[in-house]
């Protein structure tokens, strides 16, 4: 036990500042904001991810976002186990069409109001994977989109930057 | 090899004749009547071969049926041809497990029947293709007939359990948590599974169909999505296959980046992996300390090279970015601040004796279980297979070094826990290996000249990813484009031996079961 505490003391606090980008920045970070989430919010963000034909590499990242870097709890925004319990659907993946429907219903079981964060390549535009037999393309094609962040994938920083770009106000 | 001219001495007692051809250093072509597929593959079990890879191909009016074995570092292609308009072929599942769904989607993609197999389920397809067509055949285009809503896969059997107090839990395709999709059938009774039937393929991307025409350079983008956690190591092997089919050497130098690149690749997932094995089990502390290491491995990555997961940096014919001499001085003063992060960590989650209640004798599985599937990397290590492609059939720059393999053999989680942290130790010193090796190196080309490969020349790619043999086969067609691109990702047969692991465990540890396999979904589906 005396190592354990030892260790939480010595590494100290490495949780990092961020701030929400301005909106010259978001084109460099490669974020679309088609919508916005709209007065009424009150500042917390229950996301749902769901990978509907990802590579995994975008799940990755997300997975960083929890870490004591970005600790992106402090900031409102948590991830939770339901499409019930969520605000926002972040979805990765080229959206695979044995993935189709469970993301349609994914879809459908999130309460209103909700948006939608295309995450990645794929997810944004097809990416490496594009429209085939296999595949829907991009999120787009199957639900509607409020977000696009490009990157194959997106660094944890660009992710979070987007999330705090869609809770801003509009100015 | 003495084991293989016994071998070969008893296939021709059987009459079974085979055309042989030295392909690879490690690797021998044997071609056999289709007839005898099966005989075969009892001839081989009986000789303690290990079932490796199954594929199909099409050229012309023909089927080349393949399967790949292993014994002792060395690799027999098998081959067979059967035609288009009988395509018919005894399956190989009957003997060997692990062949069981590898047959079941060269089924559903080529539609080569698999005789007397013993699950004709389908398996790769569930309702994004008609039940005749097959994606793979020449005949089928990429953009298929797809309807406008793909509807879900309903008819799939499931093993059904009846008796008192005997209940179903279906989970997924979307999971609780940020995991990939993929669907898990239990039968329990209490808090015991009772058994478990996984049911895969909702990531099926036509990773092999899109990848036909690609040229190498798109190929190799292509593979390093095969699964994202693993772009280095597919990358590597798709490269290795393709260069092997053009007769390109590459430099000493690309091949010691390499090397590290994928050392690095295998620290950074197996200290996620460790963490996220600890909260699984509510450990946060651990959980949290490790994910800061990884971020920190990532950054460096980033840092170094330009991406946090070295996507990318395999390119055809070497690699896409030097080390330098700073980036060499970096990585050592990181490794050395690893091990002493390790160290301390290691010694405060050793001492816990909550996670050691949950992680040792839970999630068993057997040293035979894990040879009857097949398993590989860190699971197959844990449970007594002693196989590591970097030591038993090494490829530069392992040829150069001393690999030690961590292999034990309690089958638990907590046995694949430390082969995973004895690995993270073993990478450090390959990787300090390389950097020396590449200090003494003249700064050499980082990419070799490309030669356009002979339509039909083809390569066997095989290296050790993070979680283990990696077998990746491309053939080219005319005009630098490729034919057939086929990667065998380890977790294709670790996936069957977690189905067994779980059994006589309690629900609420599978996750933590599943994360001390972590099989990746999407190198499965393809």
């Amino acid at each position: 036990m005396l190592n354990t505490f030892k260790k939480i003391f010595t590494v100290g606090i490495v949780t990092e500042n961020y701030k929400a980008p301005h909106d010259a920045e978001l084109e460099t970070l490669g974020i679309e904001i088609k919508r916005r989430i709209d007065q009424k919010f009150t500042g917390s963000l229950a996301i749902r991810a769901v990978d509907a034909g990802s590579c995994n590499g975008c799940e990755l990242e997300i997975h960083a976002l929890n870490n004591p870097f970005y600790d992106v709890e402090r900031f409102g925004i948590h991830f939770v186990a339901s499409p019930r319990h969520a605000d926002v659907l972040l979805v990765t993946g080229v959206v695979s069409r044995h993935m189709q429907t469970a993301l349609l219903r994914t879809y459908d079981a999130t309460p209103n109001p909700k948006w939608v964060i295309a995450m990645g390549d794929c997810a944004s535009c097809g990416g490496e994977f594009g429209t085939s037999y296999a595949n829907c393309g991009a999120v787009s094609n199957v639900i509607p989109v409020d977000m696009t962040i490009a990157g194959c994938p997106p660094t944890p920083l660009v992710l979070l930057k987007a999330l705090l770009a869609i809770m801003e106000k509009e100015k | 090899m003495s084991w293989q001219k016994a071998f070969l001495s008893q296939l021709v007692e059987t009459e079974i004749f085979v055309k042989s051809e030295q392909i690879l250093p490690a690797v021998k072509l044997w071609q056999i009547d289709d007839k005898h597929w099966q005989r075969f593959a009892e001839i081989a079990a009986e000789n303690k071969m290990r079932w490796a890879a199954g594929w199909a191909e099409q050229i012309d009016r023909q089927f080349y049926v393949h399967a790949c074995f292993e014994k002792s570092g060395r690799y027999i292609l098998l081959r067979a041809t059967v035609n288009v308009s009988k395509p018919e072929i005894p399956s190989q599942a009957t003997v060997y497990a692990a062949a069981n769904r590898s047959e079941r989607h060269t089924h559903d993609m080529f539609g080569i029947e698999f005789l007397n197999h013993p699950d004709p389920r389908c398996w790769t397809r569930h309702k994004a293709w008609g039940k005749h067509d097959y994606p793979l055949r020449h005949d089928f285009s990429v953009h298929g007939l797809p309807t406008e809503i793909t509807p879900p896969d309903t008819g799939y059997h499931f093993i059904q359990s009846h008796g008192v107090g005997i209940y179903e839990i279906p989970v997924g395709p979307v999971h609780a948590g940020i995991i990939e999709p993929g669907h898990f059938r239990f039968q329990a009774v209490g808090e015991l599974i009772l058994n478990l039937e996984e049911r895969l393929g909702y990531v099926h991307k036509g990773t092999e169909k899109i990848a036909e025409g690609r040229t190498p350079e798109g190929l190799a983008k292509l593979a390093g999505r095969v699964s994202g956690d693993t772009c280095v190591s597919h990358a590597w092997a798709a490269c290795m296959a393709m260069e092997q089919a053009a007769g390109v050497e590459i430099s000493l130098r690309a091949v010691l980046i390499r090397g590290i690149f994928a050392e690095r690749e295998r620290i950074a997932n197996h200290l996620g992996d460790i963490g996220a094995i600890c909260n699984d089990v509510a450990f946060t502390f651990a959980f949290m300390q490790m994910m800061r290491l990884k971020e920190l491995w990532c950054r460096t990555n980033y840092e170094l090279f330009g991406h946090r997961s070295l996507m990318d940096k395999i390119i055809v014919g070497g690699v896409a970015v030097d080390v330098t001499e700073a980036a060499s001085k970096f990585m050592l003063t990181d490794i050395e601040q690893l091990r002493a992060e390790l160290a301390d960590l290691i010694s405060a989650i050793d001492l816990n004796s909550s996670l050691e209640d949950r992680i040792y004798t839970a999630g068993y599985l057997s040293p035979e279980t894990a040879a009857h599937f097949g398993t590989l990397g860190f699971v197959g290590r844990a449970s007594g297979q002693d196989f590591d492609v970097r030591r038993d059939a090494p490829y530069a720059p392992y040829d150069s070094v001393a690999v030690k393999v961590a292999a034990e053999n309690q089958g638990d989680i907590a046995s694949r826990f430390w082969v995973r942290y004895k690995e993270i130790n073993a990478s450090m010193k390959l990787i300090e290996q390389f950097i020396e090796q590449l200090e003494n190196l003249p700064e050499g080309d980082l990419v070799s000249n490309w030669q356009t490969p002979k339509a039909e020349s083809y390569g066997l790619g095989i290296v050790d990813g993070w979680r283990g043999e990696i077998i990746s086969y491309v053939r080219f067609g005319e005009n630098n484009t490729i034919a057939r691109f086929y990667p065998r990702d380890p977790s294709q047969l670790n996936w069957e031996a977690l189905e067994k692991a779980v059994l006589n465990n309690i629900v609420p540890d599978f996750p933590v079961c599943n994360k001390s396999f972590n099989c990746s979904y999407s190198g499965c589906d393809l």
